[in-house]
């Protein structure tokens, strides 16, 4: 009894220090978890239960915002556009860092290699949402991409020379631009002039000379396509004049029996031949390949491949994380396994397979599971690109659900339900998370 | 098995190399397009392509970058970034490394849980704190403010910052704060003495990418700045609409909302990639 005081007063400054470095320790937590209650963990809270009432919030609806979201077309759409973008998106970038980081191995200038691709990591996604709309342009004098596509597309399949033209109604073709012209019946020896309007004097090619037709053999047809039409006065429809020109490079063909049996080729005055033709009675076809509007190039933001471009300004943004990340890993295994391996008469690609793959899960999975995460949350892209009419072909969750919530939806309902959603697909990567730490020990 | 001579490996170091630099040449394009787009007139721009310029410099000028300067608008929203991603980083990388010793190194009730809860944080997606944080703020007065954006920033920059910083400062020798302890120092001191300068590499790169992630984010800003608080981001993607006709005010300003981060990229190359790395798991 009378010992106490004494072992208090030992005791009591001891508790006291401890009580005191505890409060401290709570002090400097604090301020962080005053944040983070208030506006991480909270709103977590106010969003399930908001998801459970009506657009207005008065009304308590129970899942009834969670049906909405497959009933919903647009919402469906954005959910399958997310599952798309989860799918395509984060293989494809771990694929082609892989790949690029093997590569980059081999070459002395690695380390610039890897900051080019790297660069696009420090662009915000608005900046290069408009690098890409301008990329994506679709008229090919304006957008890179499709001046390729085009330039690319020409070399291959010519583009055909005259898109506007069409035949001189009544004088001896029948048919249109769309499905080609055809003349009467003609037989062996005969000559056929076939004349075009719709010709810009302008756009004939500059090599072409006046209209002639030449003489036919006599188990043959020629004849000329020409422009029929003089400059100023004088011109007579149907006839060839003296200064009318030829339509160089136009494509003609002998018919018999519906069968195209022979192809020519105009010369720079128009004219064009068939020698060694049977007996018989033949037709010239003018083909409408000749009229064929321009290539214009892919119509990249258009309904059908907004995603896809989408897609692909991702990963220029990305490509480069992969690469490194991976490269990092690649740089990390064991030398002397790979030596080993290849002084056993195991050849590259073996060596890629059985080992350096295997090797490197640990840090595919990681790379992989990061990429999900964040594709999952993919917004100022997709906000960007997307012109206006399209946004609704594009949309995925995140920026369907700002637009019900804030854009104009104004269903605060649907919109919470929405970014729920998006929580609970990442809680796998959450759970991932935590195991990882925990499994690390600190 | 045949063994490669000198001419199949240099073949085949050849294609490689050809490989890699086409990789590169069509990871530098866009960018290039952009800066030559920005060089132009907006005439210029509509007729014909950006690449038009290597064969024709005489189109070059920084007109479009002379008549941005003169949008007051636009500069505000510069200076409105500015304002926006400093205080940010200042305060994550503050309030984030006096939460990480705390949790590495002292002792309070609940530690390891609360701690656990902070790794769950990391990947909650900012969607889920617009709506209920968007009212919050209203009551309050912050919507529509810098303040307001910056603290909805710092609350969902933590998690993250948190977590990097404490297992940093986790790996730091219990002995050597001990000592630092037995000499008498307060805690206070000690994380000021001790603690910041050893932490220096974790607290530049999460600086550095916590920068980065506020400069160029658009999405909170969109919600929570109005016209005068609102950053470059923002300011331009309201001019997306007319993208055809706009590419005269879009294109330089989308470089100079570009140049920032590429000077925080090329002056500190190993902080930024180590930063970015680390925040991966976000």
């Amino acid at each position: 009894m009378d010992r106490k005081p004494t072992a208090r007063a030992a005791a009591d400054p001891r508790r006291r220090a401890l009580r005191r470095r505890r409060l401290l320790g709570a002090a400097f937590a604090l301020p962080a978890l005053l944040l983070l209650g208030a506006l991480v963990a909270y709103p977590v809270v106010f969003s399930v239960g908001r998801s459970l009432f009506d657009a207005s919030g008065d009304r308590f609806v129970g899942a009834d915002n969670y049906v909405e979201m497959v009933r919903d077309p647009a919402t469906l759409k954005a959910l399958r556009n997310s599952a798309l973008w989860v799918v395509v998106a984060p293989a494809l970038l771990t694929g082609l860092g892989l790949l690029l980081a093997v590569l980059t191995e081999r070459v002395r200038w690695a380390t610039a290699f890897k900051l080019v691709l790297f660069l696009p990591m420090a662009v915000s996604f608005l900046a290069a949402g408009i690098v890409f709309r301008l990329a994506y342009e679709q008229d090919p004098d304006r957008g890179v991409l499709n001046a390729v596509v085009v330039g690319v597309h020409d070399a291959f399949a010519e583009p055909s020379p005259y898109p506007t033209a069409r035949a001189r109604d009544g004088r001896g073709l029948a048919g249109g631009p769309a499905d080609g012209y055809t003349s009467g019946e003609l037989r062996p020896g005969s000559v056929a002039v076939l004349p075009f309007v719709g010709v810009a004097p302008g756009a004939v090619p500059a090599g072409a000379e006046a209209a002639r037709a030449p003489a036919p053999a006599p188990d043959g047809l020629a004849g000329t396509v020409y422009l029929d039409f003089t400059p100023g006065t004088g011109g007579r429809p149907g006839v060839v004049d003296d200064r009318e020109k030829g339509l160089p490079g136009m494509t003609v063909e002998a018919v018999r029996d519906g069968r195209a049996v022979a192809t020519a080729r105009t010369a720079a005055d128009g004219s064009f031949h068939f020698d060694g033709l049977g007996d018989g009675t033949y037709r010239l076809r003018v083909p409408a390949a000749n009229f064929a509007a321009g290539y214009g190039g892919v119509d990249w933001l258009g309904p059908a491949l907004v995603t896809p471009a989408i897609i692909g300004a991702y990963l220029w943004v990305w490509t480069g994380f992969s690469m490194v990340l991976i490269g990092a890993g690649l740089a990390a295994l064991p030398r002397d396994v790979l030596e080993a391996a290849r002084v056993d008469g195991a050849n590259e690609r073996q060596i890629f397979r059985r080992i350096t793959v295997p090797l490197l899960a640990p840090v595919l999975t990681v790379v992989f599971v990061t990429l999900v995460i964040n594709v999952m949350k993919v917004f100022d892209l997709v906000y960007v690109i997307a012109p206006g009419p399209v946004q609704e072909e594009a949309n995925v969750l995140a920026t369907r659900m700002w637009l019900v919530s804030f854009g104009g939806g104004n269903d605060q309902g649907l919109g919470s339900a929405l970014s729920v959603l998006l929580l609970l697909l990442v809680v796998p990567a959450m759970v991932f998370n935590i195991r990882r730490f925990r499994k690390g020990g600190s | 098995m045949r063994r490669p001579t000198h001419v199949t490996r240099w073949l085949g170091s050849t294609a490689v190399q050809c490989l890699l630099v086409l990789v590169a040449l069509v990871w530098i394009t866009p960018l290039a397009g952009l800066l030559l787009s920005s060089l132009r007139s907006e005439r210029d721009n509509a007729s014909e392509g950006w690449w038009t310029a290597f064969t024709d410099p005489a189109q070059l000028s920084f007109e479009n970058y002379r008549s941005l300067l003169e949008d007051a608008g636009l500069v505000q929203a510069f200076w409105n970034t500015v304002l926006i991603s400093v205080p940010t980083t200042l305060l994550v990388v503050g309030v984030a490394a006096l939460a990480g010793y705390a949790f590495a190194w002292m002792e309070f009730p609940g530690r390891d849980a609360l701690f656990l809860v902070v790794v769950g944080l990391l990947v909650v997606p900012v969607q889920i704190g617009l709506l209920p944080v968007a009212k919050l703020f209203g009551a309050v007065g912050l919507f529509g403010t810098v303040a307001g954006v910056v603290l909805f920033h710092v609350a969902y920059g933590l998690p993250f910052g948190v977590f990097l910083l404490r297992n940093f400062f986790a790996e730091i020798p219990r002995e050597m704060l001990e000592a630092a302890r037995l000499d008498g120092g307060g805690e206070w001191r000690i994380f000021r003495r001790l603690v910041l300068p050893l932490g220096r590499p974790a607290l530049a790169s999460l600086a550095i990418f916590q920068f980065l992630w506020v400069w160029n984010d658009m999405l909170v800003a969109l919600l929570f700045a109005d016209g005068e608080s609102q950053p470059l981001t923002v300011a331009l993607q309201s001019q997306m609409r007319q993208f055809g006709s706009n590419i005269g005010v879009l294109a330089p300003g989308a470089f100079l909302s570009l140049a920032v981060p590429l000077v925080v990229f090329f002056a500190f190359q190993k902080h930024f990639v180590q930063g970015v790395m680390a925040g991966s798991v976000k």
